[in-house]
């Protein structure tokens, strides 16, 4: 029997804590989608959406990305809220290089996608010219709803990935 | 004593050494020599009770002979007087540094180093405090362009050109009024 890990067509009370088949890559994707662990790179404006975000009013743990590490360690989602300036643009490189792998970004913002309104000499023109975005919002700062429907499109996307096979390359060009 | 009184007092102390007086509503600036400047800087907090350093700021007077100028905003606390105090400095002249006066200066001098590039001579840390140590501009002189210039130093840090045109948030230049050159009169197709 194989089930989409969303159906829920495996749910039953009855075999509880029995056993679940499902695809090894929709297992993987789905712990990882609904456990996703934000680093809030808040640099500017957009880091005041995300705290609202984070808080009870829209509340992001409802989706199950509610545990902002400050570790990059521990984090496996970068949120880039803000303004990168060139000089700030060095951390939020290093801290990335910190954050163990799978991991994705999230640019939140005019500023973090695109440089905004800064088009300037201070400005670093967008953060994807230094680390891999996943997912742009547009918004200057983006309501809470954007970061939350971002949120959730990174995790239609994860669950979209052949996250073994990926693995298993990571591990091969390792061993190459 | 009142601002003017102290202006007339300094102008007897350091005679030669204070160029001009300028006064313009109610706020009085003196213009000293650069090699006097320290010493005026000096007296103002020590025997005027300028206890407070407002600001030190920076001027790109590209074309003009000399170049650059500075500008220190005092005021004190006691008698509630301000005093903004100048002095020319020509291109790659060193002045003296007035932290050791005001604690403040220190990070007032490192942002002059920093965006105009002018040095100062015994400052404890003059490293830069808003672009990144290493690179190689000084953003707010005349002769450097808002969009910036490329730079490159591998492990260090690096800055590409901003682009200028089009772009939501910009204005656009020689529309017919104020509103219409707002970034938000354009339409969006």
């Amino acid at each position: 029997m194989v089930a989409p890990a969303e159906s829920h067509a495996t749910y039953d009370s009855k075999i509880e804590g029995n056993i679940v088949f499902t695809k090894l890559d929709s297992a993987i994707n789905w712990m990882r989608k609904n456990s996703l662990w934000p680093m809030p790179m808040g640099l500017a404006c957009c880091a005041i959406e995300m705290m609202a975000s984070a808080c009870s009013r829209y509340d992001l743990s409802r989706f199950g990305m509610e545990v902002m590490r400050f570790s990059p360690r521990q984090a496996d989602v970068m949120i880039v809220a803000g303004t990168v300036t060139y000089k700030m643009a060095l951390a939020v490189k290093r801290v990335w290089d910190q954050m163990p792998e799978p991991k994705w970004c999230i640019a939140m913002g005019a500023c973090a996608s695109s440089g905004g309104m800064y088009r300037s000499y201070a400005v670093l023109q967008g953060i994807d010219h230094l680390i891999p975005v996943d997912i742009y919002i547009s918004g200057c700062p983006p309501r809470p709803e954007a970061l939350l429907e971002g949120l959730m499109r990174l995790q239609r996307k994860i669950d979209g990935e052949h996250s073994f096979l990926e693995q298993k390359k990571e591990l091969i060009n390792e061993l190459s | 004593m009142n601002a003017a009184q102290m202006v007339t007092a300094l102008k007897e102390k350091f005679g030669e050494a204070v160029l001009s007086t300028v006064e313009f509503r109610g706020e009085h600036t003196l213009y000293v020599s650069l090699a006097a400047a320290k010493a005026v800087l000096k007296y103002c907090r020590d025997e005027m009770a300028f206890d407070y350093l407002v600001d030190i700021s920076s001027l790109d007077h590209m074309g003009e002979e000399p170049r650059f100028e500075i500008v220190y905003e005092l005021y004190g606390y006691g008698h509630l007087q301000s005093l903004r105090i100048k002095s020319k400095i020509p291109d790659g002249e060193d002045v003296p540094t007035v932290s050791d006066i005001w604690p403040t200066a220190n990070w007032h001098e490192r942002e002059i180093w920093d965006m105009m590039g002018i040095k100062f001579s015994g400052h404890p840390d003059l490293r830069r405090i808003l672009m990144w140590e290493g690179y190689p501009y000084f953003p707010l002189r005349k002769d450097f362009p808002l969009a910036g210039k490329p730079s490159d130093m591998p492990d260090v840090g690096f800055t590409g050109i901003a682009p200028m045109a089009d772009g939501p948030f910009v204005t656009s230049a020689g529309a017919l009024d104020t509103v219409t050159r707002e970034p938000r009169a354009k339409r969006v197709e």
